[in-house]
């Protein structure tokens, strides 16, 4: 039952770790190659090619090139056809950290999922023909089926063989964030022993407009925290993490990567696209997640920043950090990877996580070198070059449209 | 053991705004009138059941962020005010702390389709005040703005058996004392993309719009209409299990029932769609109740009507119980068990 819980909370509540991560973003599908993109700082963007963006401000995006193959799944035959752009890349992020986890197939495996728009580009296609071919039924229906996000979860659950339940948040940009924060309360909480989490976005032409006519986009390459920053570029990708309590990974032995020690959640009301210009929602956001973790923000050493590269955004989120870390702030080491692999939306707050994750394993900062002028409303150091460092906790910003803020802290494994 | 108790309902439904009309609209069991909507490019009109213009307009259509919301916003805030009712203004005044979980399958596609028309007519003029309002956790900012509170809200996506899992959600806010109060809504909005997809599945299918909502509470107050008595896991269809197997495993998990028992169904008696549901009910000893026959099929609005419905059957006394049961329609079935309150306020 999902209410009551089958088990009251623990007396003290659960440590949470991870111990499967699977990635796949402009750089390439899996951990080894993304590991090596992040830390060099190597951006991936190139000219769209996957929509007409000839009347578009901006033409660049990190887009992915799927593998061919697909990894080895439990779908059938006549799935596997149908199957989605959406779905595949899923698909390549679950493989990965499946495997890592060494995880069987379970009845009743949790799947909490983050997503902006799902497989918005059969969306797309199904509007266009509805559109412009009113009569023409041909496709339609199986349009309608998989362009919804509960169907790249269904058929997640499928190829892995779980059978859920699955949760679908749709926060804007921080639903991948509120996902594995969501998943992470339900462990901590002793709702559960372990779940899947994630979160996922493609590239497609709906959104890609959206952000261009709201002058959000910028014909280059993205400059988060730069003092001539202009706009964001977009992405897509996907991440997973596979996460467990800890007696139950120490339990079967489980190689842990990571852990997970805090979340904060808040909503930020000043107005659906723009941010409360001194950041009171990300500052709740970042103060509620410490709380949780039991730590003050001096024991932060790295923050993966949203640091979308809008004007609105980065100037926020540096005051909100500026008043958060207050004196600590000239310590701390803060980068945006979107400069390698672009806004990836929905999938942001997950693939950040995963990022995170890689750094605390491999003890480097994720530079941002596409940054020239460090905008001085930033009190706190940017990386701007591949740096080793000793880091032990870092923090991950997510901030959507709608106010929707989420904060995630992991600390490094040992 | 903690208890939950359904402090506030609040419904805008083809019936009309507020739950009078919802609950006097099943009473009569006359299923409401059919319109035409228009589809661009036929002739003849999709019929759908739309919400009625409200009587008198609403006092918060009056505020700033709400000046280009969509309808769907409209009916979203009505329905959670209405189930808040004063808490509205002890949220409002910082005195609880109030979170928002928001459930829907097709959120604001009317706006994703205007927006999709004006890319496709001219992709450098796409109107940026549209597209703003896309984003399926719209309709949650609006009402986070209009009620000045900065807490946690999700925006939950999935077929109508998403609203039961909002429930849950908002039961684990709750009983981690991350809330003081949860007010979970179902929404859907009417456009001619969505009913016409609908028909594609069934030829007959009517589309309705609206939305419901339960505010749930630990304090049991003296506004509560029943107490959250349980919600089953959610029962995926997946390519392992189909929807009588999941059907079968969501009833299983719910008691078997007495004469003095509501049941409200997510089917329509009769078709195809509710099959599953109509096995594994078999032999359900109690009353049924089938708002879709009445109010036609709005996903997780309608799931949240069922709810309603139930709460307000159990407050009522007319039942000692009532259980909703979801078979949604493409991902999960999931069921909720709601009992008369007792004890004192």
């Amino acid at each position: 039952m999902l209410y009551p819980p089958p088990t009251s909370s623990p007396a003290r509540p659960n440590r949470v770790v991870v111990t499967g991560a699977g990635i796949i973003t402009a750089l390439g599908s899996g951990w080894q190659v993304n590991a090596g993109g992040f830390r060099a700082g190597r951006p991936a963007f190139r000219p769209v090619t996957r929509f007409d963006v000839s009347q578009q401000r901006a033409k660049i995006a990190a887009e992915i090139d799927l593998p061919l193959e697909l990894p080895p799944n439990k779908l059938s035959a006549n799935t596997t056809r149908r199957l989605d752009r959406a779905t595949r890349m899923l698909l390549h992020a679950a493989h990965e950290a499946w495997t890592q986890a060494g995880w069987e197939p379970s009845a009743d495996l949790p799947v909490v999922l983050g997503t902006t728009s799902g497989e918005m580009a059969l969306g797309e296609k199904y509007l266009r023909q509805a559109i412009g071919s009113p009569f023409i039924k041909r496709r339609q229906p199986t349009r309608v089926v998989h362009y919804q996000v509960q169907q790249q979860g269904l058929n997640l659950c499928s190829a892995l063989g779980v059978h859920g339940p699955l949760t679908i948040i749709s926060n804007a940009c921080a639903s991948g964030a509120n996902a594995i924060g969501h998943a992470w309360e339900m462990l901590r909480n002793g709702r559960v022993e372990k779940a899947l989490t994630g979160g996922y976005d493609i590239l497609c032409q709906l959104t890609f407009a959206g952000f261009d006519s709201l002058q959000a986009l910028s014909p280059t390459p993205c400059r988060p925290f730069d003092a001539q920053r202009d706009g964001l570029t977009l992405g897509e990708g996907a991440a997973i993490l596979t996460l467990e309590t800890l007696p139950h990974a120490q339990h079967r032995g489980a190689e842990i990567l990571g852990e997970i020690t805090g979340y904060g959640a808040a909503t930020d009301t000043h107005h659906l696209t723009q941010p409360h210009p001194e950041g009171n929602a990300a500052l709740a956001a970042m103060t509620a997640a410490c709380l949780s973790a039991g730590i003050s923000p001096a024991k932060i050493d790295y923050v993966n920043a949203h640091g979308t590269a809008t004007p609105h955004n980065d100037a926020t989120e540096a005051a909100a950090l500026n008043r958060w870390a207050g004196e600590h702030a000239e310590n701390l080491k803060v980068s945006s990877t979107k400069t390698v692999c672009g806004h990836l939306l929905g999938g942001a707050g997950a693939v950040e996580a995963v990022i995170c994750l890689m750094a605390l394993r491999g003890q480097w900062l994720p530079p941002q070198a596409a940054t020239a002028t460090p905008d001085p409303a930033c009190h706190f150091p940017i990386v701007r070059a591949p740096a080793d460092a000793q880091i032990e906790t870092a923090l991950s910003n997510s901030f959507g449209f709608g106010g929707a803020n989420a904060t995630l802290i992991f600390r490094r494994w040992t | 053991m903690n208890r939950i108790f359904v402090s506030g309902l609040g419904a805008v439904s083809p019936a009309g705004w507020g739950v009078a009309s919802l609950l006097s609209a099943l009473t009569g069991g006359k299923a409401v009138p059919t319109q035409p909507l228009a589809r661009p490019g036929w002739k003849k009109p999709l019929l759908v059941r739309n919400v009625p213009a409200p009587e008198t307009r609403p006092v918060f259509f009056t505020h700033p962020r709400l000046r280009r919301a969509g309808t769907i916003t409209q009916h979203m805030l009505a329905a959670a005010l209405e189930a808040l009712g004063n808490d509205a203004a002890r949220v409002q005044a910082g005195a609880l702390r109030l979170g928002i979980a928001v459930c829907t399958m097709a959120g604001s596609v009317a706006y994703s389709r205007r927006f999709y028309e004006e890319v496709l007519r001219e992709p450098a003029t796409a109107s940026p005040v549209i597209f703003s309002e896309t984003v399926f956790n719209a309709p949650a900012s609006h009402l986070a703005a209009y009620l000045g509170t900065n807490g946690t809200g999700y925006t939950l996506v999935g077929d109508d058996g998403t609203f039961l899992q909002g429930l849950a959600v908002a039961a684990d806010w709750l009983l981690n004392d991350q809330a003081d109060g949860v007010v979970v809504v179902g929404m859907e909005e009417m456009d001619w993309v969505v009913a016409e997809a609908m028909t594609m599945f069934r030829r007959d299918a009517i589309h309705s719009d609206g939305a419901g909502a339960l505010y749930l509470r630990m304090e049991k107050t003296s506004t509560a209409s029943a107490e959250l008595g349980g919600i089953t896991n959610s029962f995926l269809f997946t390519q392992n299990q189909n929807r009588t197997e999941a059907a079968r495993k969501m009833r299983a998990q719910l008691p078997a029932g007495s004469p003095d028992e509501l049941l409200c169904l997510s089917g329509q008696p009769g078709l195809r769609e509710a099959v599953a549901e109509e096995v594994a009910w078999r032999g359900w000893p109690g009353h049924r109740l089938a708002p879709k026959t009445v109010l036609g099929e709005a996903f997780a609005a309608s799931a949240a009507w069922q709810c309603v419905a139930a709460c307000a059957a159990v407050a009522r006394g007319e039942f000692s119980s009532a259980n909703a049961s979801v078979v949604g329609a493409n991902q999960q079935a999931i069921g909720a068990r709601f009992l008369a309150c007792t004890g004192p306020v």
